[in-house]
């Protein structure tokens, strides 16, 4: 063997022995982003990615994060997970293994949410998804927490929006039955409804892909509903209003957070004006904490955040709460510490959670006014 | 009950003028090549954005143009262009394969149809575009029935185009040369026929016709992305078959009862998911009973 196999031999075994086994004891409290940066969703992963980094370089700049009689500083780990399944839980395994993170913000895309969430609940590792409203990602897991209400609970809320302020004693619901999402808000809406002392007059279905809602409307107007529900996605929700109003149907119609879409104003033009619909938070929204968080962001990164740049603030500035609260960087205590927050006033409303990783908090109606998506009112569960 | 009826007849009414629009170019085409055009379901997407290009641009001029002038532009422009679209696709795709085993025809009618879908993705995006209002919003109260404008236009010019087109095939020198090469396409040439002029002149129809569908479907349902041309197509396709494809006024009665399915099965079944269903199942019995439609002639195999 000559010379330069032995340095090269050394220094391997040298970068192995020191540089394999990370150090345990870190001097900075380590979260990992498992974020969807490329892909499909590019802007869902640049929100989380700026809304995070926000919060973190506002932390630092105190001086860190106060744990027990010390302050930490924070240090984020920002991985793309290219909105794929198996990258996403590849991504987890590498932030836990590699980077030794306390806990993971991320996936937002509840495809993704939900094979990283495994990963996570195995390794006994905090994980907090902003974004994915799918009842699956938490189901069963004790470290795996969100930000955002679950699908169920948008039904339960725009059903009590429906009887209360729109004072609506018949409604009529049209959704796409080949949808999970669609399908199970429309039966939660139809279950509460009912149970609230209403009565559904129309519950009629179509299929993705679907132009022409015209039969199922003309069902829908003969049944004269106070109120119509549409509990499906902005490129459907423009031709269902459209061709509901050319068919002389005057009634109040609302929908779900998949109508949360610049590009549903692009299409739906006129039509939408005075809908309203459920989501996760408004920008023109009062309280100070959002007012706070939007001319920060904006200052920042020159755009008005989205909701899952809100949510994505509101979860990492939850985990540091618990943190906090826990006074140790023990994942166990911290996850204790999140689990049972009872009290927080978050960027997207209050929240608090009850031993579970699905926090009740309240969601925002929001009413298409001039063109724009404006804050009318927030319900409570 | 019976205004619900009358209300789904007028709808299904509305949609089966467009399917039968579409339907001719197909049942056109393969009445004079005996080829199924694949691509015509495409060309008709493409017709719906050059129709919202023309109406965009119309609106955008500083004159402050009607909106029926704005509607006529779009419409004569969108049928020009497409018109010079199916010229295009049979002289480079089609005419150079017309002597080739008739399966690589429709292999490459396939082709195009792919082509121009993604053609259209790389260059619009897959966002899905709106079209403006180009008619008034208002609605008539007729009988208990509600008519639009876009309604009443949309069954008024099918209607047009229809007898203009029937006129044009039984009445006229062109139509005489197109039934004779559909009859007998050897002998033909030899009677002084310039075959390969009137094949473009009926691709050009057929396009343009599919264009006036492609205006009238883009302000009944104002959200156009580039796949929208594969479930009508298909659709149209079987309106063709339905009515005996190689037939003008078989295609005009297909693309109807192709648009009270689809009105209609959810009007009888629970959901519109069973649309698909029905209408495959009506083609299979259909072939199975009258296998050459319902106003097609048997065709026999010359020796």
């Amino acid at each position: 063997m000559n010379w330069p196999t032995w340095i090269v031999l050394t220094v391997l075994t040298c970068s192995l022995a020191f540089g394999g086994c990370a150090p345990k004891e870190t001097n900075d409290i380590r979260i990992g982003v498992n974020a969807e940066i490329t892909g499909s969703k590019p802007t869902v992963g640049d929100s989380c990615k700026n809304a995070a980094q926000l919060l973190v370089t506002q932390v630092n700049a105190d001086g860190g994060l106060k744990v027990g009689d010390k302050k930490w500083p924070v240090t984020l780990f920002i991985e793309d997970n290219e909105d794929k399944p198996e990258s996403a839980a590849a991504v987890a395994k590498k932030l836990i293994s590699q980077n030794n993170v306390l806990a993971i913000l991320g996936p937002n895309a509840s495809g993704n949410a939900i094979p990283a969430a495994r990963i996570c609940e195995d390794a006994k590792v905090i994980m907090i998804t902003p974004w994915s409203t799918n009842p699956k990602t938490t189901e069963n897991m004790k470290y795996v927490f969100r930000a955002c209400f679950v699908d169920d609970f948008q039904g339960q809320v725009m059903a009590k929006f429906a009887r209360d302020n729109l004072k609506a004693n018949t409604a009529a619901v049209l959704y796409d039955v080949a949808s999970e999402y669609n399908k199970g808000i429309a039966e939660i809406f139809k279950k509460e409804f009912e149970a609230m002392g209403g009565k559904v007059v129309a519950f009629e279905s179509y299929t993705k892909d679907d132009k022409d809602f015209s039969s199922q409307l003309t069902k829908i107007k003969a049944a004269n509903p106070d109120v119509l529900f549409l509990p499906n996605y902005y490129n459907e929700v423009p031709l269902q209003v459209q061709q509901a109003r050319r068919l002389g149907l005057t009634c109040a119609i609302i929908g779900s957070d998949s109508w949360g879409s610049d590009e549903l104003l692009k299409l739906g033009g006129k039509d939408l004006e005075g809908c309203f619909f459920s989501t996760h938070y408004a920008p023109d929204i009062a309280t100070p904490e959002a007012q706070k968080f939007i001319k920060e962001y904006e200052a920042k990164y020159g755009k008005k955040p989205d909701d899952v740049a809100a949510l994505t603030y509101d979860s990492l500035n939850l985990l540091l709460t618990a943190i906090s609260k826990a006074g140790s960087l023990d994942r166990q205590k911290v996850r204790d510490a999140l689990a049972n927050i009872t009290e927080f006033e978050g960027v997207t409303g209050k929240m608090k959670f009850k031993g579970t990783g699905d926090p009740i908090k309240s969601a925002v109606i929001i009413q298409i006014k001039d063109g724009k998506f404006t804050y009318f009112d927030s319900v409570a569960p | 009950m019976l205004q619900i009826l009358g209300q789904n007849f007028l709808n299904a009414l509305q949609l089966g003028s467009v399917y039968a629009l579409i339907a001719l170019g197909y049942t056109m085409v393969y009445g004079i090549l005996t080829m199924i055009n694949f691509a015509h379901g495409d060309i008709f997407m493409v017709s719906a954005y050059l129709s919202l290009a023309a109406a965009l641009f119309l609106v955008g001029l500083p004159l402050q143009l009607p909106m029926i002038l704005v509607f006529t532009g779009a419409l004569l422009f969108s049928m020009l262009l497409t018109a010079l679209l199916g010229v295009l696709v049979e002289r480079l795709a089609y005419r150079p394969l017309r002597q080739a085993p008739r399966l690589s025809a429709v292999i490459t009618a396939l082709g195009v149809g792919l082509f121009l879908e993604h053609f259209t993705l790389a260059i619009l995006g897959p966002e899905p575009r709106r079209f403006p209002d180009l008619l008034p919003a208002t609605t008539w109260q007729v009988a208990g029935l509600t008519l639009t404008p876009v309604q009443l236009l949309t069954i008024l010019l099918a209607a047009v185009i229809m007898i203009l087109l029937d006129v044009l095939v039984r009445r006229t020198l062109l139509g005489m040369a197109m039934r004779a090469i559909a009859y007998n396409r050897p002998i033909v040439p030899l009677m002084g026929v310039p075959v390969d002029r009137v094949i473009s002149l009926t691709f050009a129809l057929g396009s343009a016709i599919a264009a006036a569908g492609g205006l009238m479907y883009g302000l009944a349902y104002p959200v156009l992305d580039p796949y929208m041309g594969v479930r009508i197509g298909w659709w149209a396709f079987i309106a063709a078959v339905v009515g005996g494809i190689g037939n003008i006024r078989g295609a005009m009665l297909g693309g109807f009862i192709l648009g009270a399915v689809e009105i209609f099965t959810p009007v009888f079944l629970p959901s519109s998911t069973y649309r698909d269903f029905v209408a495959f199942s009506l083609l299979l019995l259909l072939l199975v009973f009258k296998p050459t439609g319902l106003l097609g002639r048997p065709m026999f195999e010359r020796v």
